[in-house]
């Protein structure tokens, strides 16, 4: 009897993912922000096997062709360009899908390790206090003192573009908000009576910090790790336009604009279509950090479950 | 007493942010020190050793690392931050040998006043439309317009800054021809940059406006207030605003600091001959001791932001400056 009033209480408190679903489909500009982010990670994740041509292969027969123009390829056969062409011959659609890689790559590889190396650090500097969290949290002052996309800037220009630079760039400037975000919430457990009653039973500080602190702070970190990838695939793309991110031939959305600024006059596909992906995706991504944010918070969520 | 308080709260932050701006600095000193011999960058492979040489010495370069930084500091103290000997130069390679030089902080300091002129007119427009637009969508949640506010400015905060920069150039200057391309000058040539840097703090600015009012009218004295038959909108205009301006007023000073960052890419869409389009020169250069000088000054404009915003914070809530 005890047993099953539990379980039935914690069903309520439970959000399933068939609840999620069901608060979705009452907000339809999010599903079609959550709908656009899918599609948008299976171009980018399947990209070698669902794209129509090469991303890299020029074709001197079409170069710079509107949107909806048929060209003859290197090989002979006939090619549809939904979105056009670039300078060089090559597909529009085709170089976005390559280019979503990239940015979604550096976007959430650099969330993950930024994310988890502030967190713990913040969960650190909360619990322990003293000496490291006086160390962890000036470093943290101090990064966030300067522009991150300013440092970010300063530190390409000096190692050089590419992929693997970007991301560790990344992590390294943006760590400081996970940080401060879990030493905020730390702090606010410490003393709380779920872990004293944790610790006078004999839990370890790993076990405290790990199975009864961190939890509940996942949602605020889902929520700023996806406002975070939307800042980051911005910044991917503004570095890649000023020619410090990615190099060509790499396809990057922001390489493309930066390439089609040169054609503004003659060919406006070339910086629209990298642009709207750009827009559509961290637009989708804001929505999304919004919706979850509402939807996380107890004070708000019975408004979108019932 | 206030003034007192204020004053030594003011003095330790502006020690803080001296401290901060040094450390800065040397860290770029540092980095800066890692990337090959700066000498030979400027003389290039038709350089010959003898004349790298007395490049290296007239540069100090041949001085031991503490002697180098004991004279960076005294450098930063007194704002002279080294000579360039390529930026600005007309024939710095004419005849081979050492070229001539000019001190980089007045190159820099120059660029000021137009990245000010352009960060003002940007963020006055922000606040402008923003303020408004918060409270009018705060006095009526959960209606058809502060949904569609709420998406307008997750737009405005999610808008690629420099792409909406072309965009505007090919609608008004390249289709209409209303406004010119780029340049510098007249009011018309602020207009699109502006306007490029704008929607993000518009859009950030309003939901902050949005929420700290909606949270605002929310308290008893202004249930109190509407049960004596004051309209909402004088309520949210004139009661609630001042205690609703605190996290504005943070938010306006963040999104300076965005806008000063923004301006780096924009203002070199624009050919707008502030900092933010030296520094970029300066980098794809390495012009070292010009990327010390705009590094200096645009970290000096984002810490003196903080310090004012932090100083305006606490006036406005006396819990921060007595605590």
């Amino acid at each position: 009897m005890a047993a099953e009033i539990a379980t039935s209480e914690e069903r309520q408190a439970r959000v399933t993912g068939g609840d999620l679903l069901r608060a979705l489909g009452r907000e339809p500009v999010v599903l079609l922000a959550v709908v656009f982010l899918v599609a948008l990670a299976i171009a980018a994740g399947f990209a070698s096997w669902l794209a129509p041509y090469d991303p890299l292969m020029p074709n001197i027969f079409a170069g710079r062709l509107p949107p909806f123009s048929e060209a003859k390829g290197m090989t002979g056969a006939v090619q549809f360009h939904v979105l056009g062409t670039d300078a060089l011959g090559r597909d529009m659609l085709t170089r976005l899908m390559f280019g979503a890689q990239a940015s979604v790559a550096v976007g959430v590889v650099a969330v993950a390790i930024s994310g988890t190396i502030g967190t713990v650090l913040g969960l650190v500097a909360g619990y322990y206090g003293g000496r490291a969290e006086t160390l962890i949290m000036r470093t943290v002052d101090g990064v966030m003192a300067v522009p991150s996309l300013l440092i970010a800037l300063f530190v390409l220009s000096l190692v050089g573009g590419g992929l693997v630079n970007m991301v560790l760039i990344f992590a390294f400037v943006r760590w400081v908000v996970y940080a401060r975000l879990a030493r905020g919430i730390t702090l606010s457990y410490r003393q709380s009576s779920f872990v004293e009653a944790a610790r006078s039973i004999g839990a370890t500080d790993g076990r405290i910090i790990f199975r009864h602190i961190l939890p509940n702070m996942l949602s605020p970190l889902l929520v700023l790790g996806t406002l975070e990838i939307a800042l980051l695939i911005l910044a991917e793309a503004g570095l890649s336009f000023l020619g410090f991110g990615l190099q060509p031939p790499e396809p990057s959305w922001g390489l493309m604009i930066a390439r089609g600024r040169e054609y503004l006059r003659e060919a406006w596909w070339m910086i629209t279509f990298p642009g709207l992906a750009i827009f559509l995706t961290t637009l989708s991504l804001n929505l999304l950090a919004n919706w979850l944010r509402t939807i996380t918070d107890p004070v708000q969520r019975w408004r979108w479950l019932i | 007493m206030i003034a007192n308080v204020l004053g030594g709260y003011f003095m330790r932050r502006l020690i803080g942010s001296a401290v901060m701006l040094f450390i800065v600095m040397s860290a770029v000193f540092v980095a800066d020190r890692n990337i090959g011999d700066p000498a030979r960058m400027i003389l290039g492979d038709t350089g010959t050793e003898a004349d790298v040489l007395e490049l290296r010495l007239r540069m100090g370069l041949e001085d031991p690392w503490h002697v180098q930084y004991g004279r960076f500091v005294a450098g930063l103290v007194t704002f002279d931050l080294g000579e360039t000997f390529r930026y600005g130069i007309s024939k710095p390679l004419a005849h081979g040998g050492i070229p001539e030089s000019r001190a980089t902080l007045p190159i820099a300091a120059e660029r000021l006043p137009a990245t000010f002129l352009l960060t003002g007119v940007a963020i006055a427009l922000s606040v402008l439309v923003a303020l408004p637009l918060g409270i009018w969508a705060a006095v009526r949640p959960r209606t058809i317009g502060d949904r569609l506010v709420n998406v307008l400015s997750l737009a405005g905060v999610s808008i690629v800054e420099y792409w909406f920069a072309l965009i505007l150039i090919l609608l008004f200057a390249v289709q209409l021809d209303w406004l010119p391309t780029s340049g510098y000058g007249t009011a018309a040539h602020v207009i699109l940059p502006a306007l490029a840097l704008s929607l993000r703090p518009i859009g950030r600015i309003t939901q902050i406006a949005r929420s700290s009012m909606l949270d605002e009218l929310a308290k008893p004295y202004v249930t109190a207030a509407r049960g004596r038959g004051i309209p909402i909108s004088k309520i949210a205009s004139v009661h609630a605003l001042k205690n609703a301006a605190i996290p504005v007023v943070t938010t306006i000073g963040e999104e300076t600091i965005n806008v000063i960052t923004g301006v780096i890419i924009i203002e070199t869409v624009f050919g707008w001959p502030g900092i933010g389009a030296l520094t970029v020169d300066a980098l794809k250069i390495r012009d070292v001791p010009l990327i010390e000088a705009t590094i200096f000054l645009l970290v000096l404009m984002v810490l003196s932001i903080n310090l004012v915003v932090d100083l305006l914070y606490a006036l406005l809530n006396p819990r921060v400056r007595l605590g």
